[in-house]
């Protein structure tokens, strides 16, 4: 008996290194959970795609690992330690079409966004958190919209000017819901420049990914998801059909894959 | 004896009153623009309406306890009590159960309304003579308030401010995302539970001056009439409390020059006078700078249609664009082009040429994303640039 309580002390021991672990999370809309049981902790310093089918509860995963949906059971840890004790160090992007985009709002305001915390409740904006933010919209390749309303913005310019609020924050971090959802190629393509520059300084990335195609091409590592975990791991270890067939079923085109298993 | 109203010449207690009912816009104005934009507004409709039963049972209470059943700190009480009940009826039922809020809304605010209604048919039934004065509540009235009373209101209008001043940060975040609010760690239910409280003690504070029916206006006209001047948060924020604050002002001014002038309804004539000359005459967003804007885009969307058939040598058909050139001198009464419309015809040709080449050139692409049919190419690229795409053009016809 005590052996016993010995080994589930141990099972659910934190996971120090990495910035994301995630313990018999169960969350569920109604009485049909949407995501069930899933235990897994992401790498740190490597970048990580949230795979699965639509309804497989990738969005579900990461907003409750956030605190934004309240789960059924669970324990989330951020470098060993409880959630709210990490928050500094997380940097959470939304899918953009979440928010009214007709918000009165200047481009610059909403990079501003990021500071809250640094902040505080009174804390003077000052010149140099301007610059902070205009040099992480530089960063975007935004820089020139500093003062545009964002109701004027495409849908690829209102994800690059999320992900900049993001990288104000300064976090090590970084989790994306579908950052790639609806935006143009040159978006992606700058997109991904600045995901790919943020590992090379060591960060963590996190990211729900929809394209089987490019799984490959931009991911280090994977984590499958359908209600269930099916596997995490490096793409090449992961990513392959058999894994993918567990994950999407009969939902699974061959044609959709591509080449993108064999890479 | 408007204009001595207008500038405080109607003797203190007025004057008090006016500068009270002002605060209290300024202060309704601010917190309503945070309700707005976090498309929360009729919540402050179901608190005001819950605030009637807290009203009677304070004056009933105080009564019984032998005091002056009228003294407003007490009636506030009264009401913020059964406002909060209110408020805790609308989040229960939208968190608990699958009902909408909108739902909740009407369940609430009329069930707590009518509980009130029939308190205050009660009242009446038991004492006549000194329950005269709480259905001025339900309007508002300001004849015969006392010095007391105007200084709690403004008070009250003065606190409230300051509180948005402090939490102006968390509800803006909230209001436009609250997802990532949370993600950086804000407690959702705390701001809301602020951003509410706000709302209740504005209510509270208002129900002497505008009345119960009537408070849910002077939070709402204000900020949407001031989001016709600014894309700016903070600034709508601000130019709310200054439009409440006229509003207050005025309709406060008003209602003193004579006897049996509501205050409430005339402080929400003049906030919805301002809201029209918002709706109609703000830069930007206002009705006439909207539709002169689509008149003129209008007006270019004909003239290079006009240009680009003359220039293909095909005629012009539609009577708008024909009389639209005709006005600018490109084309005579008969559609037959003008020396001018052909020379800006041929240009206009040219420059959709080098359009096409430019679209067709994954070099430019980042410029290609700007052609909307409209923008001349100069404006787009420098003279050498244009230059070096006229060697792809090829001689004239070859498009």
């Amino acid at each position: 008996m005590s052996m016993a309580l010995e080994l589930v002390g141990r099972a659910t021991a934190p996971d120090t290194d990495s910035p994301l672990s995630i313990r018999g999370l169960t969350v569920s809309y109604g009485e049909k959970p949407a995501v069930f049981s899933v235990d897994v902790s992401f790498r740190p310093g490597q970048m990580t795609a949230i795979v699965g089918p639509n309804g497989a509860g990738k969005s579900t995963l990461l907003k409750a690992a956030l605190g934004i949906i309240r789960p059924l059971s669970g324990q989330i840890t951020s470098y060993g330690r409880p959630l709210h004790e990490g928050r500094a160090r997380i940097a959470y992007v939304p899918q953009r079409a979440s928010v009214d985009w007709d918000f009165p709002a200047r481009v610059l305001d909403v990079v501003m966004m990021g500071l809250t915390r640094e902040l505080g409740l009174l804390g003077r904006v000052r010149a140099s958190h301007r610059a902070r933010a205009t040099a992480c919209l530089d960063r975007v390749g935004m820089a020139g919209f500093a003062h545009r309303q964002i109701g004027q913005l495409s849908g690829g310019q209102q994800q690059r000017v999320f992900l900049a609020r993001a990288l104000a924050q300064e976090a090590d971090l970084y989790l994306l819901d579908e950052p790639f959802a609806g935006v143009d190629a040159a978006t992606e393509k700058a997109i991904i420049a600045v995901l790919h520059g943020l590992r090379a300084e060591g960060k963590t990335v996190i990211a729900v990914h929809h394209d089987l195609a490019t799984v490959a091409e931009y991911f280090d590592r994977v984590f499958l998801i359908n209600t269930t975990a099916i596997a995490e791991g490096p793409v090449a270890e992961v990513f392959t059909p058999s894994h993918l067939q567990t994950a999407y079923g009969g939902r699974l085109a061959l044609a959709q894959m591509g080449g993108a298993a064999a890479g | 004896m408007l204009w001595d109203a207008l500038t405080l010449q109607l003797g203190y207690n007025a004057t008090l009153v006016t500068l009270g009912a002002m605060m209290l816009g300024v202060g309704a104005g601010a917190t309503g623009t945070y309700l707005y934009l976090g498309k929360r507004a009729l919540v402050s409709d179901a608190i005001s309406h819950a605030t009637l039963p807290g009203v009677v049972l304070g004056f009933m209470v105080m009564v019984a306890l032998g005091g002056e059943g009228r003294f407003l700190p007490g009636l506030m009480l009264g009401a913020a009590l059964s406002a909060g009940l209110g408020l805790l009826a609308v989040t229960g039922l939208t968190t608990r159960t699958r009902l909408h809020e909108d739902a909740a809304i009407g369940a609430v605010l009329s069930v707590f309304f009518g509980f009130g209604v029939v308190l205050l048919t009660v009242v009446q039934v038991m004492d006549a003579g000194r329950q005269a004065g709480l259905e001025t509540f339900l309007l508002g009235a300001t004849a015969g308030m006392l010095r007391d009373e105007a200084l709690t209101i403004a008070a009250g209008g003065a606190v409230v401010l300051a509180l948005v001043r402090l939490l102006h940060r968390p509800m803006i975040l909230v209001a436009f995302d609250p997802e990532y609010a949370v993600g950086q760690g804000m407690r959702l239910a705390r701001v809301d539970l602020a951003m509410m409280g706000l709302a209740l003690a504005i209510t509270v504070t208002g129900l002497k001056v505008v009345g119960l029916v009537l408070i849910v206006a002077l939070l709402i006209i204000p900020p949407v009439a001031a989001r016709f001047w600014s894309e700016r948060a903070g600034h709508v924020v601000m130019i709310a409390g200054a439009i409440g604050g006229v509003a207050g002002y005025l309709g406060a001014a008003v209602s003193a020059t004579a006897p049996d002038l509501p205050t409430g309804p005339l402080i929400v004539l003049a906030a919805f006078a301002l809201f029209v000359l918002s709706l109609l005459m703000a830069p930007g967003r206002g009705v006439l700078a909207a539709a002169l804007r689509h008149l003129r885009f209008q007006r270019r969307v004909h003239l290079r249609q006009g240009l680009l058939a003359l220039a293909a040598g095909q005629p012009v058909y539609e009577p708008l664009t024909l009389r639209l050139m005709r006005r600018a001198g490109l084309a005579r009464a008969d559609g037959v082009a003008t020396d001018t419309g052909r020379a800006m015809a041929a240009r206009a040709r040219l420059d959709e040429r080098r359009w096409q080449i430019l679209r067709s050139d994954p070099a430019f692409e980042a410029a290609a994303a700007r052609y909307d049919g409209l923008t001349p190419l100069d404006e787009v690229l420098t003279g050498d640039q244009i230059a070096a795409l006229d060697r792809g053009l090829g001689p004239e016809g070859a498009v």
